[in-house]
């Protein structure tokens, strides 16, 4: 018996073809990113090898790059700006994005839900120039007036600008750990008579718990990584902050606001790579914590079943 | 290009399966497999849930390719050659008409879900199309509640007209074998009787075979029956033997008799 | 029985008052931002004119308009979605049609995850060494949109790989016994019945890009340009730059110049959004199976 049937006519070539192309699509994710870190290594690795002292960088608080006879590169006060900055921002945006996501995921229904999933999308959508504007021009002079301080532009400003900026994110992340909680948990402690409120709070949240890390680790990256809002609202002065109310420099925001005024190859444009060199791996170290955590929260309930995608190597 | 294996002995024998075992992700579904299926007839495939009827049928055509974690071991000779060794196994799949447990209307038009083979293999011509579909969906009994209304979407029929939508598919893909699995679970009593007739007609043409979950079904239609117990093959006989009581083995006989399942 | 209902009316209590709790903490996030777009609007207002969205800035850059920006900024979302649409689609499709449960796989999500993750000031620094210095492109509209389009590709992926996923895998099936490869099926089945939530996607997307400054500042937005560009090659003027620079940069500009670009941008990119939005909304209205 012959088989002509058996050939590989043009639709197999096509789709070896579309095959080939599309995993070069997603093999570019990881060529970017390795990319990424290729490039600034590059631009980056004459200071890192023969400049960087890394007493002076992680433990010296002075950054002054532009010393005509004794230019020192201590990343201390910038890491301390980023640091307060950010953690001010948690300290805001953590319990009312936990607590939005609570009633987002468990008290509202219908057309509520759907409104405020949909207003939080939304707040996620701001430019991040919009808010260091709003940070620069409604919240400074707001601040003097409250506080009573002469400058406005401090870690309290860019601390809650952050926040409400990496709030977004944590609720949207918050509530799909609370949505992946299988409702048979639910429906297993109210039968057994408990109230909303008790099964959320002893059955749902810690059912979720990895997921609420990973959302909380994913604001905290936003908030380390935030330039612009940074820039605009933090007061821009190199300081190991003491108060709220003192102005600093993040990390970000030094390299957007020098960088434009560097050599290309210079010390001091090598430094401000090296520094993004630390930012890469800082927020690269974060974003796999949270992915461990978000698998660790969905393995929990996976079941066992076929995958639609197989590999297929006709 | 080589012909792998040899051509089967008897060409009477449209599949023709030596020791398969079938495993996802290493675990055994089914195993020890060695049946004979005959050309231009209806060959019935019985048994409970789980017992690895359908892991069968996708062995067969080869959708273990598609499937993450099935691997396949043992042999599937169609019309005399192993399917392992097609070169293109999609050229093997169109030899194959499937009808599923649930009805799959794709969701484009009954005409396109009918010419959509045709047009995969580069059809073009609307007046050749145009007969594919008519021919088809009269032969699956459901040209005349649709004939009006071809631009309607498929997925959108009611589920005893998309199984017989899903049955024009695997007709328009001109099959020399037919595998259906169960397909009678989710269509009315009406409907399983008119395909049935349609399935008693097409036996001279193409091969059946025909996994179902109502031994009464195999009983009508299929001249041999096979009984999967558990991912084993219990045994194949022929099919009024197995009802009357003259099966191999015990359990086959209290299967049929409706004592488990 | 009475200690009961006791505990009961006690428990609703409570739980209401959670319940407040929680709607309070919802609204602090939402509300401080609709003050601040009322604020935004009111003082922005004002500014926006025909002749402020249609001319070019003049008096170095504290009268006139913002057209050079509004220019730019098309520009930058354009070439930006030509590079990356069909670089996330195909990974998508590579993702959702095609992977196995493997290693290779997982390390593309990572890399998707960290795309997504990296600080956009590193991506402008990637930009700049990459784009402006090796590849020689010069600080030009070509090199900030590859480096946008870097920084944005996870949207479309992971906008595109969610509406692949919305199609029942027995469709893909059914084709696939019929003898379709699965590149025909993904034709023939997948992305018709997904290219609306891809497009969606891609609104998205274009809200990212047209809101993002860092990236573009040092690969080819330039703070003043007297001219419209003329191809990728050229600088650009771009809006939020433009927002950065007169509210920070230059002095004397009077109040109402960066509320109204602020006004103008923040409307480009929640109408983009709520269009994105409204879509989903009309898709999920329209069922197909």
């Amino acid at each position: 018996m012959t088989h002509a049937a058996d050939r590989r006519d043009l639709a197999w070539w096509i789709d070896r073809t579309m095959q080939v192309l599309v995993l070069a699509g997603g093999l570019s994710a990881i060529v970017f990113i390795a990319g990424i870190f290729l490039f600034i290594t590059r631009e980056g690795a004459g200071f890192v090898f023969d400049r960087f002292d890394f007493r002076e960088f992680f433990f010296s608080p002075r950054w002054t790059p532009t010393s005509n006879h004794n230019p020192t590169y201590g990343a201390l006060a910038l890491i301390a700006g980023t640091a307060s900055v950010t953690g001010l921002a948690m300290v805001v945006s953590v319990p009312f994005s936990l607590g939005a996501a609570i009633y987002i995921g468990e008290f509202a229904t219908g057309r509520v839900r759907e409104t405020l999933k949909v207003l939080v999308e939304l707040l996620a959508a701001i430019p991040s120039v919009v808010w260091g504007f709003i940070g620069l021009s409604i919240m400074n002079p707001l601040i003097i007036q409250v506080f009573d301080v002469p400058v406005g532009l401090n870690v309290l400003n860019s601390g809650i600008i952050l926040g409400l900026m990496a709030a977004p994110i944590m609720t949207t992340i918050a509530e799909d750990a609370l949505k992946a909680v299988p409702d048979g948990y639910r429906e297993a402690a109210e039968a057994m008579g408990a109230t909303r409120w008790q099964v959320t709070f002893k059955v749902v949240l810690p059912a979720a718990r990895n997921g609420l890390v990973a959302a909380t680790l994913l604001g905290v990256g936003r908030g380390f990584g935030e330039t612009m809002a940074v820039l605009m609202a933090s007061g821009h002065s190199v300081n190991l902050p003491t108060s709220p109310f003192d102005s600093v420099r993040a990390l970000t925001a030094t390299i957007a606001a020098e960088l434009g005024e560097t050599a290309a190859g210079s010390d001091h444009y090598q430094a401000l790579f090296t520094l993004g060199i630390f930012l890469f791996i800082v927020t690269f170290a974060i974003n796999l914590a949270a992915d461990v955590f978000v698998r660790g929260g969905r393995r929990k309930y996976r079941r066992r079943g076929r995958r639609p995608a197989a590999s297929a190597n006709p | 290009m080589s012909t792998a294996a040899p051509p089967s002995a008897d060409s009477d024998c449209a599949i023709d399966v030596v020791d398969l075992a079938i495993r996802y992700h290493g675990q055994l579904a089914l195993s020890g497999v060695t049946l004979k299926v005959p050309a231009h007839d209806i060959f019935g495939v019985i048994g409970p849930a789980n017992s690895g009827k359908t892991s069968f049928l996708r062995a067969v055509n080869r959708m273990d390719l598609m499937t993450a974690g099935m691997e396949v071991s043992g042999s599937v000779r169609v019309e005399g050659r192993d399917v392992r060794s097609w070169r293109n196994p999609y050229a093997l799949r169109r030899r194959i008409g499937v009808v599923f447990p649930l009805p799959v209307g794709l969701p484009m038009t009954i005409y396109e879900n009918v010419a959509l083979s045709s047009r995969l293999r580069g059809t073009r011509n609307k007046a050749d199309l145009d007969v594919i579909v008519e021919r088809c969906l009269r032969r699956a009994a459901l040209w005349d509640e649709v004939k009006d209304r071809l631009d309607s979407l498929g997925s959108l029929l009611s589920g005893g007209q998309q199984q017989r939508l899903t049955i024009a598919r695997a007709l328009s893909q001109d099959p020399s074998i037919l595998l259906l699995d169960e397909f009678s679970i989710a269509v009315d009593p009406v409907t399983t009787m008119r395909i049935e007739e349609v399935l008693s007609e097409l036996k001279s043409e193409m091969t059946i075979v025909l996994v179902t979950n109502l031994v009464q079904q195999a009983r009508r239609l299929a001249s041999q029956t096979a009984f999967f117990l558990t991912g084993e093959l219990v045994e194949v006989t022929e099919t009024e033997a197995m009802f009357e009581g003259a099966a191999q083995d015990p359990r086959t006989t209290a299967y049929v008799e409706g004592k488990f399942g | 029985m009475f200690e009961a209902t006791e505990r009961n009316r006690r428990n609703r209590k409570v739980e209401g008052l959670f319940r407040l709790l929680f709607l309070w903490m919802t609204c602090m996030l939402i509300l401080p931002v609709a003050l601040i777009l009322g604020v935004l609007i009111v003082r922005g207002g004002p500014a926006i004119s025909w002749e402020f969205l249609f001319t070019r800035p003049i008096n170095n850059m504290t009268a006139g308009g913002i057209l050079p920006a509004l220019v730019g900024t098309v520009w930058l979302v354009v070439v930006a979605l030509i590079a990356s649409v069909p670089v996330g689609v195909a990974a998508a499709l590579y993702l959702s049609e095609y992977a196995p449960d493997n290693r290779l796989t997982r390390a593309i999500n990572l890399a998707i995850i960290n795309l997504a993750g990296v600080p956009s000031i590193v991506h402008a620094l990637f930009g700049l060494g990459a784009f402006v210095i090796f590849f020689r492109f010069g600080t030009s509209i070509l090199a900030a949109s590859l480096t946008l389009a870097i920084m944005t590709l996870p949207v479309v992926i992971v906008a595109t790989r969610e509406s692949l996923q919305t199609v029942p895998l027995a469709f893909r099936e059914a084709c696939w016994n019929m003898g379709a490869t699965r590149w025909q099926t993904i034709r023939k089945v997948v992305l018709p019945n997904s290219v609306s939530g891809i497009l969606t996607g891609v609104i998205l997307e274009v809200s990212r890009t047209a809101g993002e400054t860092a990236p573009i500042m040092f690969t080819g937005a330039a703070v003043f340009m007297p001219f419209l560009p003329q191809g990728v090659l050229d600088q650009t003027m771009a809006m939020s730059l433009h927002l950065f620079v007169i509210s920070t940069q230059v002095p004397d500009v009077p109040e109402h110049m960066p509320f109204g670009v602020a006004l103008v941008l923040i409307s480009l990119v929640l109408a983009m959004n709520g269009l994105s939005i409204a879509f989903r909304v009309y898709l999920r209205g329209r069922k197909k199976w």
